[in-house]
């Protein structure tokens, strides 16, 4: 399947561009994805940490993604 | 009644605006926290700042904290306002107040929101430095 991801802040500046579309296997886990970003793009291995968030709330990394989800990479936050 | 008042904004913060928002016959204590923008940071100086959102999902946990603060603190109003965009040193990045019928719960809920707020709302923030601009937190 294909997903949409759109990302904030250096996730951003890792990708490049705001928006970005990755293939991923049918049914895979939030912790698929964060180990196929850190594949693709190795600069998020040096990030603190990363957070997925699905439809707008933290994702648990055993959450199944599908194609309609709204996901967005939440890399540190530093607000305040 | 609605307890709650949370902003995300692109224009300056009135902090009176929140302080008004929590004030009610009922309490005594209120408590307000600003969250201004520095002009140093381990040595450095800082020109400015600029705060990225994902607005939807910041609303939404910023509005988790204020319902998680009420019930723990037993509160009776809360607001909480944070900037977007570009800051200079000096201004208002965020804003938080609280109001409960003593002012003990309004000193500890207040804490609790700004560090609660640093550790999970969708928000980053990129120092500008002399000598280049760094995504404030992001490595360890």
């Amino acid at each position: 399947m294909k997903i949409q991801i759109e990302a904030f802040g250096i996730a951003k500046d890792i990708f490049g561009k705001k928006h970005i579309e990755i293939r991923l296997q049918t049914g895979c886990s939030v912790l698929d994805l964060k180990e196929t970003l850190m594949e693709k793009f190795p600069k998020f291995k040096a990030l603190r940490s990363f957070a997925i968030a699905v439809n707008e709330s933290y994702a648990l990394d055993t959450d199944q993604l599908t194609e309609t989800d709204k996901i967005v990479i939440i890399p540190p936050v530093s607000g305040g | 009644m609605n307890r709650i008042e949370i902003k995300l904004l692109q224009t300056d913060i009135d902090p009176l605006s929140s302080i008004n928002f929590v004030s009610d016959e009922r309490s005594g204590g209120l408590n307000v926290f600003i969250g201004n923008v520095r002009n140093h940071t381990q040595g450095a100086a800082v020109l400015k700042l600029e705060f990225e959102a994902y607005e939807p999902m910041a609303i939404k946990e910023m509005k988790k904290i204020a319902e998680e603060a009420i019930k723990r603190y037993d509160l009776n109003k809360i607001s909480i306002q944070h900037r977007t965009g570009t800051l200079l040193p000096k201004e208002t990045a965020v804003v938080i107040a609280v109001s409960s019928d003593h002012r003990d719960a309004a000193f500890r809920a207040s804490r609790f929101c700004i560090d609660r707020l640093k550790e999970t709302v969708p928000i980053w923030k990129k120092e500008f430095l002399e000598n280049g601009a760094v995504w404030v937190s992001a490595h360890p």
